[in-house]
């Protein structure tokens, strides 16, 4: 019977408690509180109970209450179930900050209200108990509905190897049908035979079972069966299991170091990717216009408080912000870019290390115009939900979702880009005036039209760029010098005849950094790369894919 | 547009012709008004209205340094249309030298009291003087240091840069990689210069106090005599053939190099040149500002000095000098009245200059004189 009130009482736990009133009055017409009487009195009998009592009162509390006593047990555990000495009602007690301690119902959550320390005492905890407790909640939530809960309490198992645990993993794994589930528990099994069976046959197989595990419990269970402990003995006794130990942990570590290089690869390629969306614009407008635009990091800067100024005008849409963010942070910054192309540039064409100096000055002014209008501090640019976390895709290697989705999204870009280039008529000006800007104004391209277009899409561009970098790193008046020199390096690497070599050079700028950092430190492998840079252009002044033209030099 | 097809400068013997004709005007001004200030501070006393605080000569001397690194730039930049962005190394690594010497007449009278090792070495647990400290001692190895280590860089920089043609922008941003490296380089401790701090506290500098009036007094005259002689070097240079093949090749390279001239030799050359005279104005900079930390690699701070050269008029020389004291004067008179508006005039007299002015104050005169003649 009181099995299927536990179904329903678990179906009711989800829906709130309202409604397991009603489903179970209608079920079985029998008051809710009736059963939760029968809970309530078992947990009831903790109070002031004798440590040697303790487990048999924790096994009836169990069989009740079935998963609903997991808080209760696990409130134990931590060592914060009191009994209130006045009517010996057992509560979860936690101290605030005033020294109150603040009551709640263990099973339920709902508040008590606050006593003093002098009117409670402590349920009697031992490690026995502990051990009692653990198991018990591994096991009740083992047999969970969530597959989510099944795998905590597997890894749970996993990390306290114990051996009255062995039938209760082995029952699991019977009836468990998630394949992810039923890995972990076999190597929980695995890892509880390796402590504690003293059968030597058992342990080899076990030795074979976690083999390919990433779990650090594994690898540290077999780490200590192939060393010798203080007395020269070592973990293990028998020496073939030893030997098959030992080529486990040789197969783990390759495997945790092939997942260590798959990580930096990750990150280079995240840094890669924001240095791919940084240079894009700089490789567009140099390509075209042939002219350095040294506030192109002001540019993106200005994409990053975009983002900010979004975010605080529609504080409740935090969520959806950042789709909102890219057009306007694309609107915001190409506008500053045609007005600065109109106002400055126009002016200063064919001389580019003048407009390279103009720019630098443009640069100074929106820097400080930032400082002033918003204050020098960092701004705070929240992460959406579905942008923080990350994909773990086992023990040692995870990908956060930020740096995942930012490497996608400058791939989009790239790729959108590379469409607007070769497929509208936009682009088909662009790439005529790049290669032969007087023999396209022959055949009547405008070019000084085009030159504000360009200039306007690559500053666009550094908007977008913008937008991606507010969530990897801090947004300040100094967020877009950071990574101008690297991104101009990205250009000089990949030459600017082609996308696809800001492209190469960006990702592999971006990979060689991340594998150089851990061996020679963060500033030494950016110094580094730019003696490489200083090299690699003595054999290919113009880069990997430099423009072809017939110009003599 | 006419501001944008005006050439920026008049016919190569004109340029030449106007240097020698400037010359002693220019050393005349120049000695003529360090050696008044000097009076002024040593002879007369501090009531008189004829008095010149040492504060002021200090600020004379930072300028002087200023303007001397000025004219390295516009050597380049003015004479050869090198447009380095990356001087600030240059002018660091020749303050860095003599730093290493004054940090090590220091002795022990440091904080540490250790006679071997300066401060910051003690501090970081170092039990020895790493060898590249070796020498620094001696006031004739960190002078020779001074001129030598920009020299090199400047050479193997250039050697690399200027043979595989690289040209124009990507040049630019080269040299600008090359003070941002060496500024990430300087930052670290372990590369055995104070790290952050830089190398400061200097006590003496051949024996005299650096403290001291007359010194300071010292230093600017030195300092003038310097910027003296770069200017006759830089206009005997400019003069001779060597000269002339570099303006040929700030007019038009490659048909320079057509022509049967070995470009990239006269380029490196004049790099080489360039680099020590910044090297120099860095030496003379340190003793007088009292420290030196890798914040004068910034590339903020290289791509500054060619404001300077661009605001007083470049391939001129004493345009780069008037450049570079006006500059800093503004800046001085700014930062101290309204320090948030620096950058925003800063930033405005690039485009300004770049765009309306674009032979500098110098250019601006000149054609007013020359329109009073036609």
């Amino acid at each position: 019977m009181t099995g299927r009130f536990n179904q329903a009482i678990e179906t009711a736990r989800c829906t709130g408690r309202w409604q397991a009133l009603l489903l179970c009055m209608a079920l079985l017409l029998l008051p809710y509180s009736v059963w939760a009487a029968d809970l309530d009195s078992a947990l009831a009998a903790l109070a002031g109970a004798s440590l040697s009592k303790v487990p048999a009162i924790l096994e009836e509390v169990e069989a009740v209450g079935g998963e609903a006593a997991v808080p209760a047990f696990t409130a134990m555990l931590e060592g914060d179930l009191y009994y209130r000495r006045s009517d010996k009602r057992v509560v979860r007690a936690v101290r605030d900050d005033a020294g109150q301690y603040q009551l709640s119902d263990p099973l339920s959550g709902a508040s008590l209200g606050a006593s003093e320390k002098s009117a409670l005492r402590k349920v009697k905890v031992s490690n026995r108990v502990r051990i009692h407790l653990r198991g018990a909640i591994a096991r009740l939530t083992l047999s969970s509905e969530d597959p989510r809960q099944r795998l905590r309490a597997a890894q749970n198992l996993l990390e306290r190897p114990d051996e009255d645990n062995l039938p209760l993993l082995r029952a699991a794994i019977e009836t468990e049908t998630d394949p992810d589930v039923v890995e972990l528990l076999q190597t929980a099994l695995a890892l509880n035979l390796l402590q504690t069976s003293g059968d030597s046959e058992a342990r080899l197989g076990a030795v074979e079972t976690v083999a390919g595990s990433l779990q650090p419990a594994v690898r540290n269970q077999l780490q200590s069966m192939v060393q010798r402990d203080d007395d020269g003995n070592y973990g293990e006794e028998d020496a073939a299991v030893r030997e098959a130990a030992q080529r486990a942990l040789v197969t783990i570590d390759s495997r945790i170091s092939f997942y260590g290089s798959l990580e930096t690869v990750f990150f280079g390629l995240s840094l890669g990717s924001v240095l791919l969306l940084a240079a894009l614009g700089l490789a567009i407008t140099f390509g075209v216009m042939g002219v350095i635009n040294m506030a192109h990091g002001e540019l993106i800067m200005l994409g990053a408080y975009t983002t900010y100024m979004v975010q605080v005008l529609l504080p409740q849409h935090i969520e959806y912000s950042l789709f909102i963010a890219v057009p306007a942070a694309f609107v915001v910054s190409g506008l500053v870019g045609v007005l600065i192309e109109r106002s400055v540039i126009r002016f200063l064409h064919g001389r580019p290390l003048e407009t390279l100096l103009a720019t630098f000055g443009i640069s100074l002014i929106l820097q400080q115009a930032v400082r002033t209008i918003f204050s020098p501090l960092n701004r705070q640019v929240f992460t959406p939900d579905w942008m923080s976390g990350s994909l773990q895709i086992n023990s040692v290697f995870s990908l956060t979702y930020n740096r995942l989705y930012v490497f996608l999204f400058a791939l989009v870009v790239f790729f959108v880009l590379q469409l607007v280039l070769n497929r509208t008529s936009l682009g088909l000006n662009v790439r005529a005036v790049s290669q032969n800007r007087s023999m396209a104004r022959a055949i009547g391209v405008r070019a000084d039209w085009v030159d504000a277009l360009t200039f306007g899409l690559g500053s666009g561009i550094a908007g977008i760029a913008g937008v991606a970098l507010s969530q990897l790193t801090n947004v300040g008046p100094n967020l877009g010098q950071a990574y101008i020199i690297d991104s101009f390096m990205v250009v000089v690497f990949g030459g600017v005849g082609n996308l696809w070599g800001t492209l190469v050079g960006a990702l592999s700028l971006g990979v060689v950094n991340k594998f150089l950092e851990p061996v020679t430190g963060a500033v030494l492998a950016k110094i580094l790369v730019l003696v490489f840079i200083i090299l690699f252009i003595q054999k290919r002044p113009r880069g990997l894919f430099p423009q072809k033209g017939r110009a003599a030099e | 547009m006419s501001v944008a097809t005006t050439p920026v400068l008049t016919g190569q013997a004109s340029a030449v012709h106007e240097l020698r004709a400037r010359a002693p005007l220019f050393l005349a001004v120049l000695f003529g008004i360090t050696v008044l200030a000097a009076i002024g501070n040593l002879a007369f006393p501090q009531d008189s209205i004829f008095h010149v605080s040492t504060y002021t000569i200090t600020l004379l001397g930072k300028y002087l340094c200023y303007a001397l690194l000025a004219m390295a730039v516009d050597v380049v930049w003015g004479y050869c249309g090198i447009l380095s962005l990356g001087h600030g190394a240059f002018f660091g690594l020749g303050g860095y030298a003599l730093g290493m010497y004054l940090m090590r007449q220091i002795g022990d009278r440091g904080v540490y009291g250790n006679p071997e090792l300066p401060d910051f070495m003690v501090f970081l647990n170092w039990q020895e003087l790493p060898w590249y400290w070796y020498g620094f001692d001696q006031f004739w190895f960190a002078l020779l240091m001074v001129m030598l280590v920009p020299g090199i860089l400047a050479f193997v920089f250039g050697y690399l840069a200027f043979r595989s043609r690289v040209v124009g922008v990507y040049l630019s941003i080269m040299t600008q990689a090359l003070t941002y490296a060496l500024m990430l380089a300087f930052f670290r401790n372990e590369m055995g210069f104070g790290g952050n701090n830089g190398l400061t506290d200097f006590k003496d500098l051949l024996g005299f106090d650096l403290q001291a009036d007359s010194t300071r007094v010292g230093l600017l005259l030195v300092s003038a005599l310097a910027l003296g002689l770069a200017y006759v070097a830089s206009q005997w240079i400019m003069g001779s053939k060597m000269g002339r093949v570099i303006l040929a090749i700030r007019d038009d390279e490659p048909r320079t190099r057509f022509i049967g001239f070995r470009t990239e030799r006269y380029k490196i050359w004049l790099f080489v040149y360039s680099a020590v005279l910044a090297g120099i104005a860095g030496a003379l900079y340190v003793p007088q500002v009292g420290i030196i930390n890798p914040g004068e690699f910034s590339p903020l701070n290289s791509i500054e000095v060619v404001v300077w050269v661009a605001v007083g008029g470049r391939g001129t020389l004493y345009g780069a000098v008037i450049g570079a004291i006006l500059v800093n004067y503004a800046k001085t008179r700014f930062t101290a009245v309204w320090p948030e508006a620096w950058l925003f005039a800063l930033g405005g007299l690039f485009v300004a200059v770049t765009v309306f002015l674009p032979q500098g104050i110098v250019g601006l005169f000149r054609e007013r004189l020359g329109g009073r003649r036609a």
